[in-house]
């Protein structure tokens, strides 16, 4: 493991000061995603819940096998335009979207699009884990299964490839017919991003995966976090911005539904262009 | 001291007083009712003594009398003697019981009131006999001799011992008997019954050509040769077991001759010892819940009852899941939540109150006349005019309980339903499920102990209901089961025997209500019984599913 942090690397209190970006071995440099493959490109992006305009004229890129983190205070719209990349908006009674996000070149609100395939390949993990009262081996195999995938071998192996990815192999390989409501908070959420990687999506939604688990949890989730960056793409919302420091490539700061600024996280977090910004990791409000 | 009960009363110990008073009320009543029917129904099986006495009669003359203590009270002295007792005690009151005394082809009643001070003397003498009869119901006296056709073979000392091995080769050829009557004929009577069904309709389609015809007739002549050969066989049966008899002398001298094909058991309470007495009254209750009802229903056993009542709950149970699962579902899932969904909603609570007689009425016009009308003019035509679906039958009666239980499972569903957090249905939405795959693998299996508690209050309820069914299906006297060994094995569009409507109709309907009574209580407890069994096999598989499915909260 690269990032061998310890508990007293996590601070008591989540944004009361400025990240000292050595700590978390960063150099600075400007926003540059020209050398970048995109992955995610979102353009004028509007949406409302009802009458109340909850997203204001988005346009971001989010680049192929990296990390962006999303920061931002309660109620900004971070976790809303995260759930508009797999459309989960959509279960939302009176939401409408204006604009477009492409992923590989669709925009994925077109109508021909079909919204199972576009949530198999974009996976997400949510805020409190939530696995299947199925056991572990089913919980893995869910996505699989609703492909029509039930060979025992080919399955077999996909579970171990997916939970040796998610970390989790060594804790539950003799007990995969064990619920899996019966593992801890922090195996849970390995167990939900094992699911999720299960069906190989190449992007990764994670909506503040680590705000349930105990500091030790989140570190292994940390750690996971940077693995699978080699692999998928990764959009991870946080209201800890040492997490986004820690883990993230690149950082969106959104306020009111507006995203204020975007750039590479050294840059964000030691100078940000932006007062607002500013005065969030400051922690002047949030 | 003030302080101190305001502290008190603040504390809300009052409430939890309150509450506890009314749970102990609510147990008292439900064991105290259990108690009661339990003790007056398993106490019918009991044999109890036979008393022989001298009792002298309201004119004064003394008489013998023979019979089993069946109730006690006790009677004001003054309305005895109104009444033309002449009473000499000073008693206020006078112990009055009910004889039974049996005989009722003999003395033309069952029962006799008599009153205490009026009992010369009375012993119970071991040789006096009780005789379970399959017509007129007990008898009681003394046995004289044993006679073969018409000749007596037996007397007195070797008169009980004969009685005793002939009684056992009538019983087996009775049963014999009604194995061919009811098993054999009957097979043959319901195979006829299809060829005739059969030719009939091939000549309303016109297709009965003379091959076919020819067809019919050699089979109907071979199903007639084999009921001939049975009719033989059954006649020689009867001329056998009409062989023997038995004479004894009733209370006040008269003999009587009492053929061994009539009798069911012969024993001697007097002289049994309370292993004996154990062993015959475990007979009967097995009598009870395996035999068929005889004389009205008032003696045997309710077997075809337990049996309709547990097809017709488990049909209704078959009928009312996927019903109510469907339209819990779409009433939570798919229907837009506003002021129609609301209105429906209130509909569905609201038809849990209708009086169940309101849905007999309406299944008998809907699902009897209309629907089963329908269906025998578009697939029975052959049997017309006789009604196969056209007329009341289990299938009706489940089909109207499930109705009648619906709202139940559906409010208990969408309960359900609605628990299943947000968060699994996002996760498998999220791994590209639809809606559908969404609830058939997560949702509805999350949701079924719910709905298992639901069907629990609906069989509870369908096993219990009555009047309904008096409408769609239930009869006294079943001919035939709803399940047989006679192709199709499942007969829906038979009538069926129910326990609930047992109890009204020996309780309250039946010639001899008064001896009929223990049965009610004991038919009662097994009503409550078979319930319970129902109830424990869903809350076991309820347990189970909860056990499989619980979640983070649980």
């Amino acid at each position: 493991m690269s990032n061998q942090a310890t508990l007293e690397d996590i601070p008591p209190s989540r944004m009361s000061h400025r990240v000292d970006m050595a700590t978390v071995g960063r150099t600075q440099s400007a926003l540059d995603l020209a050398s970048e493959q995109i992955s995610i490109e979102v353009s004028k992006l509007n949406l409302y819940y009802g009458e109340k305009q909850a997203l204001f004229d988005i346009g971001m890129q989010i680049p192929n096998k990296r990390v962006t983190a999303f920061i931002g205070p309660s109620g900004c719209g971070k976790s809303t335009l995260l759930r508009c990349f797999n459309r989960m908006n959509d279960l939302v009674d009176n939401c409408r979207i204006t604009g477009e996000v492409r992923i590989d070149e669709h925009n994925i609100y077109n109508k021909h699009i079909n919204v199972a395939d576009l949530r198999r390949n974009v996976g997400m993990v949510f805020q409190k884990p939530n696995p299947f009262p199925k056991s572990i081996y089913e919980n893995v195999a869910y996505g699989l299964r609703l492909q029509g995938i039930n060979d025992r071998r080919k399955l077999d192996e996909a579970i171990e490839k997916a939970l040796k990815g998610a970390a989790l192999w060594d804790e539950v390989k003799d007990r995969l017919q064990e619920n899996g409501m019966g593992l801890s908070g922090g195996q849970q959420q390995r167990l939900v991003i094992a699911r999720a990687i299960a069906v190989e999506p190449e992007i990764l939604l994670l909506d503040e995966p680590a705000s349930a688990l105990d500091p030790i949890s989140t570190l292994k989730l940390e750690e996971l976090i940077y693995e699978l960056k080699s692999s998928y793409t990764i959009v991870i919302v946080t209201h800890n911005m040492q997490q986004a420091a820690r883990v993230s490539d690149y950082t969106a700061f959104m306020y009111l539904g507006e995203l204020i600024e975007y750039g590479d996280t050294s840059t964000i977090f030691t100078n940000p262009q932006q007062k607002k910004t500013e005065d969030y990791i400051t922690g002047r409000y949030g | 001291m003030t302080n101190s009960v305001k502290t008190w009363w603040k504390s809300g110990t009052q409430w939890v007083w309150m509450s506890a008073g009314a749970v102990s009320i609510s147990m008292v009543m439900v064991f105290g009712l259990l108690l009661l029917i339990a003790i007056r129904g398993l106490g019918y099986f009991w044999p109890t003594d036979i008393a022989q006495m001298d009792y002298r009669e309201r004119d004064g003359s003394v008489v013998q009398l023979i019979g089993e203590y069946h109730d006690t009270e006790l009677v004001s002295a003054s309305r005895l003697r109104s009444a033309g007792y002449n009473i000499s005690t000073d008693d206020e009151f006078i112990t009055r019981y009910l004889l039974k005394t049996g005989n009722r082809d003999v003395t033309g009643i069952d029962f006799k009131t008599i009153i205490k001070p009026n009992i010369i003397k009375q012993d119970y003498p071991g040789k006096i006999i009780a005789v379970e009869r399959r017509e007129w119901g007990n008898f009681y006296g003394y046995l004289l001799d044993v006679k073969e056709n018409g000749k007596v073979v037996a007397t007195d000392e070797a008169a009980p011992e004969a009685l005793n091995k002939r009684l056992e080769r009538a019983t087996d050829l009775y049963d014999r008997i009604r194995e061919i009557e009811k098993d054999d004929i009957g097979g043959i009577n319901y195979k006829l019954e299809r060829l005739r069904l059969k030719q009939r309709e091939l000549e309303l389609e016109n297709d009965l050509t003379p091959e076919r015809q020819q067809g019919i007739e050699t089979e109907r002549k071979q199903y007639q040769d084999e009921y001939h050969q049975l009719q033989q066989h059954l006649s020689e049966l009867y001329k056998q077991i009409n062989r023997d008899s038995f004479t004894a002398s009733v209370a006040g001298g008269r003999t009587v001759e009492i053929p061994l094909a009539k009798v069911v058991r012969v024993y001697r309470p007097n002289a049994m010892s309370v292993m004996d007495k154990s062993g015959h009254y475990l007979a009967k209750l097995w009598e009870f819940v395996s035999d068929e009802p005889r004389e009205a229903n008032t003696e045997g056993g309710i077997f075809p009852a337990i049996f309709g009542t547990v097809m017709m709950v488990i049909i209704m149970a078959i009928l009312v899941t996927p019903l109510g699962i469907v339209a819990a579902v779409y009433l939570r899932e798919y229907a837009t939540q506003g002021p129609l969904t609301r209105l429906i909603r209130i509909a569905v609570n609201n038809l849990a109150g209708v009086p169940s007689i309101v849905y007999g009425v309406f299944g008998l016009g809907f699902f009897v006349y209309f629907l089963g009308g329908n269906i025998d003019r578009l697939f029975f035509p052959e049997a017309a005019p006789a009604p196969t679906f056209g007329t009341p039958g289990i299938l009706w009666s489940s089909l109207t309980l499930a109705i009648l239980t619906l709202p139940v499972v559906i409010v208990a569903t969408e309960e359900g339903l609605t628990r299943i957090p947000k968060s699994i249905r996002e996760g498998s939405l999220a791994l590209g499920a639809t809606k559908a795959e969404t609830l058939l693998r997560i949702v509805i299996p999350m949701a079924s102990p719910a709905l298992m508690t639901g069907m629990i209050l609906a069989v509870a309820r369908a096993a219990g209901e009555v009047a309904p069914l008096m409408l769609v299906g239930v009869v006294k006297l079943a001919p035939s089961m709803p399940l047989d060994g006679n192709f199709p094995y499942l007969h829906l569009d038979r009538k069926f025997m129910h326990l609930g409507f047992h109890i009204y109709d020996v309780g309250f309907q039946s010639p001899n209500v008064e001896a009929a009574r223990p049965l009610v209580y004991a038919t009662a407890l097994l009503l409550v019984g078979v319930i319970l069994i129902l109830n424990l096999a869903a809350i076991t598989i309820r347990n189970h599913l909860r056990e499989k499915y619980r979640t983070m909260e649980a």
